[in-house]
């Protein structure tokens, strides 16, 4: 049984190992953003590769070498800042529905500052972040109660998504009718100074035509 | 017991290998970004892109497979999506540029799906045992399901789209017409400078002789 979970942890080790990557500068600061409804639960996986002028290959970087990860909230309050190490999986989980900015950055002290860093980087939002091997081997789970607990989160996931949906739409809607309002009442706000300008010449120009005695 | 685990481990990581990576980045003027993905010879991967925010909401993408041959490249898209087969194993880069804009900053959201769109049905071929009836609905609630969270994340970057364009237009509502208001104001008394000017000119001149 052990062997197996063993193997399992393998298994998602090497798929994490296979993620998207990029690259960056040592001293870089990357930036992503997930926009997500509240409650939700956010899993970074990454992994950081140095670029060895030697070899002329990335390799895992030297020990002292991490990563700063820090997310600010839509009201960019910090709810995570910490360093982590070069390899590793951060998690957090939302409060308030919105913009979650995700930034990463090394670490790098200055004598490794000109090369380049690989960053592979997976991030999993709600009910991807669920490690359901994990789920399984607690509560014991046949595949089919798995399956069912899984539909159940996705639907889970859906529904928030979906609240999140009608507030941003709401929000939009709000938007709209404000810029109707500007609209009719600068058109109106208009009108009257166009007619406030003109009634001024008028009497402007009578005045100033009766002074000069050409009227 | 341990063969049934394996087999459950084995499903879930199908599971994981046909997840879809999605990110959001925002992509400062002048500048280019490059992801790259390791792709297996034969799998099927799709790439899909939209720019959420900033100037004409539009970005180059350039796609190049493992030995630098270009299989998709556009200028200034506001979104796209496109579908390959990989012709051989190796590390396929997409770069996202912003090089043609000198100001705004873009926020770009892209979506990569590697391997097979229906993992769950395919599973259903090597499970040892006839699936009973409950588990086939489970199967296809799931596949359901999964395409109601495709479809929503589309519409919510599409609503995303819409709103910051309706933002934008509510402020340049705003500046306009604060513009409009003052430059009204200043021909007014700018007509009568002129009129007084040609006035007072004409009457001196008879005047003076």
């Amino acid at each position: 049984m052990a062997c197996t979970s063993a193997v399992f942890v393998w298994f998602i080790f090497l798929q994490t190992s296979l993620a998207l990557y990029f690259h960056i500068g040592e001293t870089e600061k990357k930036c992503f953003i997930e926009e997500i409804p509240d409650e939700t639960m956010v899993v970074g996986n990454y992994k950081v590769q140095a670029y060895d002028h030697n070899v002329k290959e990335y390799l895992p970087v030297s020990p002292g070498i991490g990563m700063h990860v820090q997310v600010t909230d839509p009201e960019d309050k910090i709810i995570l800042s910490r360093m982590y190490a070069a390899e590793g999986r951060f998690t957090f989980t939302s409060h308030t529905a919105g913009e979650h900015v995700i930034c990463l950055n090394s670490n790098s002290s200055s004598w490794f500052a000109s090369g380049q860093l690989r960053v592979h980087l997976d991030i999993n939002v709600g009910e991807h972040a669920v490690d359901y091997q994990q789920v399984q081997a607690k509560d014991k789970l046949t595949e089919l109660q798995l399956r069912v607990r899984q539909l159940l989160d996705q639907v889970e996931q859906i529904t928030k998504e979906q609240n999140y949906q009608r507030y941003r739409e709401e929000r939009f809607r709000q938007t709209s009718e404000s810029t109707n309002q500007r609209v009719l009442w600068w058109s109106i706000a208009q009108t009257l100074i166009l007619l406030i300008t003109g009634f001024w010449q008028m009497q402007h120009l009578k005045s100033f035509f009766e002074a000069k005695k050409l009227v | 017991m341990a063969k049934l685990l394996v087999a459950i481990a084995l499903t879930v990581v199908t599971f994981e290998l046909s997840l879809t990576k999605e990110l959001t980045f925002e992509l400062p003027d002048n500048e280019k970004m490059c992801f790259y993905e390791n792709i297996e010879q034969g799998e099927q991967a799709t790439l899909e892109f939209q720019v959420i925010t900033g100037g004409n909401y539009d970005v180059d993408m350039e796609l190049t497979g493992p030995n630098s041959q270009v299989l998709y490249k556009d200028v200034k898209k506001q979104y796209d999506s496109f579908t390959w087969t990989a012709q051989q194993k190796g590390v396929y880069t997409f770069c996202f540029s912003n090089e043609f804009s000198t100001f705004t900053h873009k926020v770009v959201y892209f979506d990569l799906q590697v391997g097979d769109e229906r993992p769950a049905a395919e599973e259903l071929t090597d499970h040892q045992t006839a699936l009973t009836l409950m588990e086939t609905s489970t199967v296809n609630i799931f596949d359901n399901l999964k395409s109601v969270l495709d479809y929503q994340t589309h519409h919510r970057l599409r609503e995303a789209q819409g709103r910051v364009f309706a933002e934008d237009l509510n402020q340049r509502v705003l500046y306009w017409s604060i513009g409009e208001s003052l430059l009204i104001i200043l021909i007014g008394i700018g007509q009568i400078l002129v009129l007084r000017s040609f006035f007072t000119n004409t009457h001196k001149t008879p005047a003076a002789t």
